[in-house]
């Protein structure tokens, strides 16, 4: 039977050709180089757009072309290419792609030319989001969340064709990511190596698994209200459409629900930010690990603890929605809900902590990364339990504060996270080690500015200041410190932009002059560092497949050649 | 206190039968045991679509239940007038009958699959197929009927706007899948007649198929009560 995970290299299909090997791959590695690629492209267009934002509100009418309905385009485009295009695949596309077989000890993903289809595709619905700045009218200017009637009805920049662009590209984003996320699960399920049990996987394979299932169950969601809206705005349907009255004349459409929509969009999106969160916790749980050369505090409960936050998350959707005009009692039950998830959050968080504490910690960049993490998240998640109670949300609702918050907690932490994975796996990813003053440089700018840009936004959010606006003009309630405030987080801004010049200066001149990398540099006992090649070939394992004995946090063991155990090394 | 101590018993029982099945489930290698890969990932990805299904039937019921205009009477909108009588649901009937029907070919064949008899097995995929391809004949048939009647995406004349937007949305979703279950029974029957899986020795592809295909049957008892008998 084909379930076997015989040790034959047979079902590995060894491609001859440049173009097999590195284009049309079937294997996981270059699928996931492929992925990251792609995503950090299409990032750094964010990021691009975020800075031209920030000079408009530091420094307003400084880029002549930014319009009020520019500026609306850049916000929509900024944070949806952040959250899907960008996050979700990397962490998932590309870490999930890259790690899960070789922590798991597999071959490859259980089907791997699905996997490559997976790719592709979601290349294609990078492509189709792209166009969107290049059709008529411009991108979508509807805010990330594209709220209808508003993203389909006039005067919304981008509400005929860039739109559609938008649409299309999540649905075919959805398309890719259930083909990469069938094979991550499937693999996590079915295809680990001998000795190798689910609770000895490491937490870096348990946050992408569990965020996989997440992701094939909230995806659906967005994928139904991204066809209905498609249908609302191209076949004249009234799914999310009431009666509008709208330059003088009233719409055909008639009885739609908008709030659905919201509805549709939350259920996905708020399972969304634990799909960016929990790879982010499993990989963050073993870089602290490693480089505070201790075993993970409580590895059962971080396993629980992650289960738990997946399984939750999918009954908070409506916190996002306190202000939308639903059932106020829904409010009760949703808060209730929200702050409920703190409880097995704190425990990760404890846990991390727990792990530090009396650790032989070296402070290496991957460390520095994940140490930020934390600070971060405990930062970005107090600000939750602001937002998720009713009564404190609804006049922090649409002000500043709320962007402060999720880009502390959804934004900024999943990415300081794949910084350190980056800075952590590049040795066995590349063969070559990354330069560590440009590493640290990289990350102080980096970590420093992150509290720069996104503290002094909660004390505008406090004062009042509404998100998404093109320029304050002169409103009573807002002082004169807005603006310096606002002047100050653009330098930052551009100051953490430029520091990025840094970190990809750095990759890949060391991808060229690197020095060569020791096959473990950081002792580390998962099986990804075990290969018997670096970096490692098709099929990961030569002629045998590796027999677990342990699980990966074995540190600190007083041995007098190396103080660790590696997970296939067999019991004395 | 010894009822007690039965009770505590009786938890540590629970306790420990539950360890047991973690214990079981995170055993090595494999969660499912001597499951093909293929089957797994088939059932987790039938997850992934019932969550597509009841997304949109959720959505049907909230735009039902909110609609401004009245919701047209199922029983008048899906008549047929046969020998100059109306008969209510009569078209439906016979779809649904043709549809579970076929999913009774598709389990028969996956028993011949088991039993590595590759003409019944191909015979009994391409009748599945068959049927499927009647359904969305019939299918097509009732939109047909329904487009004259001057049902649009936009309005109808009978009421609510959603009611026929829901219905081509969501039985259309329903007939591509149908689609794409025949096309997919129809290649796995010739490479079972071709003699590919006696080969291989894997008929498993014939009992994936047959769990798509019964799925997308299931799908259509759900979509069947929601439009028709609601």
């Amino acid at each position: 039977m084909a379930t076997t995970l015989a040790d034959d290299l047979r079902p590995l299909h060894h491609p001859k050709t440049w173009i097999g090997k590195y284009v049309w791959s079937q294997d996981h590695k270059v699928i996931a180089v492929q992925y990251g690629v792609t995503a950090v492209g299409i990032g750094l267009v964010a990021l691009v757009l975020s800075v031209l934002m920030r000079l408009q509100l530091g420094f307003p009418g400084s880029v002549p072309w930014i319009q009020p309905e520019n500026y609306l385009q850049l916000v929509s485009m900024h944070g949806m290419i952040m959250v899907v295009y960008l996050l979700t695949a990397l962490l998932l596309g590309g870490f999930g792609n890259y790690l899960i077989p070789l922590m798991v000890g597999a071959r490859d993903m259980v089907f791997p030319y699905v996997n490559m289809l997976s790719y592709w595709v979601y290349l294609l619905s990078v492509i189709v989001l792209v166009a969107g700045f290049f059709v008529p009218g411009g991108a979508t200017g509807a805010g990330w969340t594209l709220y209808p009637p508003q993203a389909i009805t006039e005067g919304t920049p981008g509400y005929s064709w860039g739109i559609v662009s938008m649409l299309v590209s999540l649905a075919i984003f959805i398309i890719a990511f259930t083909m990469g996320g069938l094979n991550y699960v499937t693999t996590v399920l079915q295809a680990r190596c001998k000795g190798m049990t689910l609770m000895r996987m490491p937490l870096s394979v348990w946050g992408i698994f569990t965020a996989s299932i997440m992701g094939l169950l909230a995806f659906p969601a967005l994928f139904v209200a991204a066809i209905m809206m498609l249908l609302d705005h191209l076949a004249g349907t009234s799914f999310f459409m009431p009666t509008l009255f709208s330059f003088g004349q009233t719409t055909d459409t008639v009885g739609g629900n908008p709030i659905l929509f919201q509805h549709l969009f939350w259920f996905f999106g708020h399972p969304e930010v634990y799909i960016v969160a929990l790879p982010a916790f499993g990989i963050v749980s073993d870089l602290i690990s490693v480089h505070a050369r201790r075993n993970i505090f409580g590895y059962r409960m971080m396993v629980w603890a992650i289960v738990i936050i997946g399984g939750l998350s999918f009954l908070v959707w409506a916190h996002h929605m306190y202000v939308s005009g639903m059932n106020p009692y829904f409010g009760f039950f949703f808060a209730i809900s929200t702050l409920v998830i703190a409880i097995p959050t704190a425990i990760k968080v404890y846990n991390w902590l727990l792990t530090l504490w009396r650790g032989d910690i070296h402070l290496r960049v991957p460390m520095l990364f994940a140490i930020a993490f934390i600070f971060t998240f405990i930062h970005g998640g107090l600000t939750g339990l602001f937002l998720g109670n009713v009564s404190v949300d609804v006049p922090l609702s649409d002000t500043y504060f709320v962007v402060g918050h999720f880009h502390m907690v959804m934004g900024v932490s999943p990415v300081l996270v794949i910084f350190g994975a980056i800075y952590h796996w590049y040795p066995k990813m590349t063969g070559r080690m990354w330069n560590k003053t440009l590493g640290q440089m990289h990350f102080w700018f980096t970590f420093l500015g992150t509290y720069a840009i996104y503290m002094p936004m909660h004390y505008i959010g406090i004062l009042g200041v509404p998100r998404r606006y093109f320029a304050l003009g002169e409103t009573a309630f807002i002082p004169d410190s807005v603006a310096i405030a606002n002047a100050g987080i653009t330098i930052a801004a551009i100051v953490v932009f430029l520091a990025q010049g840094l970190f990809f200066i750095n990759m890949i001149w060391s991808l060229f002059r690197g020095p060569k990398a020791d096959p473990n540099p950081w002792g580390a006992a998962s099986l990804e560092w075990q290969t018997p090649d670096t970096p490692p070939v098709h099929g990961n394992w030569g002629p045998k497949l590796p027999t677990v004995y342990r699980w990966a946090y074995d540190y600190s063991v007083p041995r007098p050649e190396r103080d660790f155990i590696p997970q296939n090394e067999p019991p004395a | 206190m010894s009822q007690a101590v039965a009770r505590s018993g009786q938890d540590d029982d629970i306790a420990a039968g539950l360890r047991e099945v973690v214990d079981d489930w995170s055993a090595d290698q494999e969660v499912f045991r001597h499951t093909h890969w293929g089957k797994a990932m088939m059932w987790i990805f039938l997850l992934s679509d019932t969550f597509i299904f009841s997304c949109f039937l959720t959505a049907y019921m909230t735009m039902r239940t909110s609609a401004t205009l009245p919701w047209p009477n199922a029983a008048e909108v899906f008549a047929l007038t046969i020998g100059g009588q109306s008969i209510p649901l009569i078209l439906i009937a016979i779809m649904t009958f043709v549809l579970i029907s076929s999913s009774g070919t598709m389990a028969m064949a996956v028993n011949f699959g088991y039993r590595r008899d590759r003409k019944k097995t191909a015979a009994l995929m391409v009748a599945t197929a068959l049927f499927g391809a009647m359904f969305v004949g019939m299918q097509a048939f009732e939109w047909t009927k329904l487009i004259e009647e001057g049902v649009r995406p936009w309005g109808n004349p009978m009421g609510a706007p959603q009611f026929g937007a829901s219905f081509f949305m969501i039985t259309g979703f329903h007939g591509f899948h149908v689609t794409c279950g025949v096309i997919m029974l129809l290649i796995i029957a010739r490479k079972v007649f071709r003699g590919d899986y006696d080969r291989s020795g894997d008929y498993s592809a014939v009992e994936i198929g047959g769990l798509y295909w019964h799925f997308v049957d299931l799908v259509w008892v759900f979509i069947f009560a929601f439009f028709y008998l609601w």
